[in-house]
This record gives structure tokens, sequence and C-alpha cells, in this order.
């Protein structure tokens, strides 16, 4: 061990100046959320009247309902239809119409918001003059909407973690006389079963944060959060966003920091493990 | 008998297998690849005072069928120097955004892939973090620093170095920022990627032969790194080209941008054909990168 002190390399400054970037302005809108001024950039004082504010906004708070429930459902069928497609790209070998799937479920991952939308609403359009539904634009064309790009990142992760998986496990138990559907769901699921959680999670927050595709197929009865959230900031900086804003982040960061606990402490298991198996 | 039993179960299982690639298969066909045939066909129809506000491409009436096919919103796109000046717009404000990007997220995620192991999960998940809050929220958040009378204008007036208010609001370098801000957490995901699969036998072997720091790095790690160059740029510069919120929020008269006049054409104007036009146009442009990302992506995928 040398006592000398290195110069820290200069990616080591610049991963710091990165993170406080990333962070500082986060920071900023929490501190603001307790400011009792409705300037939000001017500093008199602490309060909690922007909590109690936001509490008692009945537009914010129906519309945070409505986007837990779409984002939840289309979270949910994502999930299903991502891993099928991860399951078929990376165990079905060669088969019709695999260039077509593959160009499409990644696709979505990089189109611009905007098209996306608007595609989406044209199609909706056109199938209400042709079949009646939907007759209405809302909740369920949203969660369409949501559910076909956040099925992308959900196959973007099983796949990454298929991949990985040795699959001479399902192999073996086919073998030994195992139906394919019974492999899956006895086999590869509960190994892919994190992978499974965090595709989950990612898209629950996607579809939580997206304004642009819903404000296109979304109709009059349905307001998600960052459609009133956006509204709301077009016209300027308001405390009560602020707190919001803080909620948002602690929520997420609670969130991050069990997952990352349970993370490490199932690691140190598995290691402890090994070592008693060595011995 | 048995060759029976096993040419139905064989059959059957054929007839699963065909289910199963149908439900993902059939799925993206409708809600996204017949979406972008839509498109393009909105395109070429004219726009009509009706609901929906567009006119018919086929028409059958005396015994005759007529096809409409609508050059003329596309030729507006050209003829109006409004549209040129926004493609050119969006695609310099997301080309100098993503250069920014990238000279910020190599050095973090370099940084990210040499630290100690039971550091990297957190540091991976510190800088994922901010992403996984809310996209318009952390854009809010720059309304609050760069205005007028914001924060860094107010600390700036507080020391006494200007007098007035430096106007960054509203301007070009506040529209960078934004997209910086925004998107960087997703250019450092796939550079981090790539530079911890990196064999470190063979930086050192290229230490042991003599070869300098700043030579190793430029010869060896910079092009293996290169896939997550190209994953990490492309995800940060086809959604910025097309970026509505950033623009919209921070940016001014002067920031024009193709994703914010998309959503005024059809928004404000109603003009659906000439929206879908922009939209066709914008997909042209953005074909190169979308395929180049594309066969990077599904060598990832299928390997």
């Amino acid at each position: 061990m040398s006592l000398v002190r290195r110069r820290p390399h200069f990616s080591t400054v610049m991963l710091i100046i990165g993170l406080l970037f990333l962070y500082l302005p986060m920071a900023v809108l929490v501190v603001y959320s307790f400011n009792s001024s409705r300037l939000v950039t001017v500093w008199a004082g602490f309060s909690t009247q922007w909590y109690s504010a936001l509490f008692r906004d009945q537009q914010i708070l129906s519309a945070v309902w409505t986007s837990l429930k779409i984002a939840f459902f289309a979270a949910s069928m994502a999930v299903c239809l991502g891993t099928v497609a991860a399951f078929v790209m990376t165990r079905f070998g060669h088969f019709r119409g695999k260039t077509a799937l593959s160009s499409m479920v990644t696709a979505p991952l990089v189109m611009p918001e905007v098209i996306t939308g608007l595609s989406l609403l044209l199609l909706f359009v056109q199938m209400a003059q042709l079949t009646g539904w939907p007759a209405d634009r809302g909740a369920s064309t949203i969660w369409i909407a949501h559910t076909t790009f956040c099925s992308a990142y959900v196959a973007v992760v099983v796949a990454a973690r298929l991949r990985e998986l040795d699959s001479s496990i399902e192999e073996a138990a086919m073998d030994l006389g195992s139906p394919p559907l019974k492999t899956f769901f006895f086999v590869t699921l509960p190994i892919i079963a994190p992978a499974l959680a965090a595709g989950w999670l990612l898209a629950f927050t996607l579809s939580l944060d997206d304004l642009v595709i819903a404000s296109f197929v979304s109709g009059p009865g349905a307001n998600t959060l960052p459609m009133v959230v956006f509204s709301s900031v077009r016209l300027g900086v308001s405390p009560k966003i602020n707190a919001l804003a803080t909620l948002i982040i602690l929520t997420v960061s609670l969130a991050t920091f069990l997952a990352w606990y349970f993370m490490r402490r199932s690691e140190a298991k598995r290691q402890q493990s090994l070592k008693q198996d060595a011995a | 008998m048995m060759l029976s039993h096993v040419t139905t179960m064989l059959r059957r299982w054929q007839l699963g297998r065909r289910a199963v690639v149908a439900f993902p298969l059939v799925w993206l066909l409708l809600f996204f690849l017949l979406p972008f045939a839509l498109v393009l066909k909105i395109s070429l129809s004219q726009g009509a005072v009706a609901i929906p506000p567009y006119g018919p491409l086929v028409e059958y009436a005396d015994q005759t069928l007529s096809i409409f096919l609508n050059l003329g919103n596309y030729l507006f796109l050209l003829s109006d120097s409004l549209y040129v000046a926004a493609y050119w717009g969006s695609v310099k404000t997301a080309f100098m955004s993503t250069v920014v990007c990238l000279l910020i997220g190599y050095p973090m995620a370099y940084a990210m892939a040499r630290a100690p192991a039971r550091w990297q999960l957190l540091l991976l998940l510190l800088v994922m973090l901010p992403s996984w809050t809310s996209f318009l929220i952390r854009v809010y958040a720059w309304m609050g620093i760069l205005s007028n009378s914001g924060l860094i204008n107010n600390l700036l007036m507080g020391l006494g170095l200007i007098e007035t208010p430096l106007r960054m609001m509203n301007t070009q370098f506040a529209v960078v920022i934004g997209i910086v801000y925004a998107y960087l957490p997703f250019m450092v995901l796939p550079l981090y990627a790539h530079l911890t699969r990196l064999d470190n036998s063979l930086l050192e072997a290229a230490s042991d032969l003599g070869s300098r720091k700043l030579n190793t790095f430029i010869k060896v790690t910079l092009p293996l790194s290169l896939g997550g160059i190209i994953a990490g740029s492309m995800l940060v510069f086809i959604p910025a080209v097309g970026e509505f919120v950033i623009p919209e929020l921070l940016g001014g008269p002067d920031t024009l941008m193709i994703g914010k006049v998309l959503w005024e054409e059809f928004f404000l104007n109603r003009d659906w054909p000439i929206a879908s036009a922009l939209a066709m146009v914008m997909l042209l442009l953005l074909l190169i990168p979308i395929v180049w990302f594309h066969r990077y992506q599904s060598r990832e995928l299928e390997v």
C-alpha cells in the first residue's frame, strides 16, 4: 500500500462532474419545493404548504390514478409480449418472419415519439371508421400504444438474460420428456424471473413518464399525469410541481435503494455458498 | 401406431411453435408496421374540413375508379423555408447534443468500468436513476435554473459578476443542455456495457510491448468500444431529432425543431396530411441511423 496520494484519473474527475451535473438540478427542485414563496427562485423560508396544495389538487390526484392504472396494465402486457418475442428470437433458430420480427422488436427503441404517436393515432382513427372500435380514444388506446413501445425494452432486457442462460438445462428437461410448454414454465421462467421483474419495472416507469405518445392517442376523457404536468409547466414554474417532483424522486430513489440492497445481499449469499461448496 | 403418435406430437408442436411466433409478430404488424403505412397514405391525401380532416385516396363515382395521389404536401414542405429550416435545426441540435453527450459520457463510463467491482453496481444505478424519475420534470428543473430570474443569474448577479441577467432560457444553448441532461444515461449505459467486457489482458499486453497509455487508448480501447459509441450515439441522436418537449419548454423562436413543428401542425392547425408528410420525411432522414442501430442491436439480440 503506497502512502503517496495519486493524482485522480481524468475519467474519475469526469465521473464526479457528470454525477453532479445529473443530480444538482434535481436537488434544486427538492430544495425549492419547501420554499414558502410562490417564486421558485427566491428563498423566503421553509414551508410545506405546496405539499398540502398538491394533495388538494383533484386534477393531479385523478391523473396520478389514471397513469398508475395504465402503467400497470401496459407493463404487464409488455412483459408477456416482450418475453415471448425475446424467447422466439433467441431459442427458435430460423423461422419465417424472423427478420421482420427482429426489425420491429427493436425499432421502437429509437423511433421519435412524435412519429409513433401520430402513426398510432391514424391507425385508431381508421380502425374506428372501419370497425367502429375504438369509438372513444382514452385509457384503452394509451394502453395499446404503451404496450407496443414498452415491449421493445422488455424484449431487450429478457433477451440479454436468455443469451447468458445456458440452454443445456432446457434441453436436458426436454430430453427427459418434458413438453416444450412445460419446460418453458417450469425451467426457463423461474431462471429468467429477475429479468422479467426488471423489464416490468422499466416498462412501468416508461409508461408513467410518456407525454408525447399519450397526447396523440388520448381522447377527451383520459388525462395522464405527464399531460397535466405539461399543461401546468408550459405556463411557467410552479412550486406545486416541485413538490410533485420531490415525491417522484423520493419514490424512485427508495425503490432503487431497495433493489440495490437486495441484489447485494443475494450476491453475498451466492459468494458464501460458493465458498462453502469449495470447502 | 407409435409412428402416428410421434407425427401428431410433432404436428402439434409445429402448430404451437407457429402460434408462439404469431403472438408478437401479429401485434407488431398491427400496431407498429400498419400505422406507418397509414402515415404514408394520409401524407398523400388532401387536407379537408371534415372529421377526420383529410380527403379520400380512392373514389368510385360515375363508373370510374379514381385514385388521388396528392404530392402537394411534399412539394409544400420543400417550398416553404420554415420546414427546411426546422429539419436543419433539428439535425444540427441533435448532432451537437450527441457530441457533448459522448464527450461527457465516455469518460464517465470508462471510470465506472475501471472502478472496484463492489462499486460498479452502485455507480450504474446512480447514473440510471434520474432516467427513471420523470423526463418532463427533469426538463422543467432547467427552467428554474436558466431563466432570467433563475438560479444561475441570481448567483452571478449576487456575486456582482454581471449587471444584467444573461439570456440563457429560450436559446439553442438551453435546448442542447436539456437534451444532454435528459439523454446522458442512455449514452453511458451502452458504453459501460462495452467497456466492462473489454479484456484487461489486451491492455496489459499493449503496455508490456511498450505502448504509451494514450496510444493504447486510441489503438485498443477506442476501437473495441466502437459498438458502444455507435449504440449510445444513436440512442441520443435519433430521439433528439424528433424531440418535442425540450424545444417547447426550453427553446425559443430561433430554435426551430421538426418535432415541435409537427406537433403544432397536428394539434394547432389540425393539418393531418402535412403532419404526416413531415413525419415521412423525418423517417427518411433517420432511415440510415435507424438501420445502423438496428443492425447493431439485432446482432446483440440474436447471438
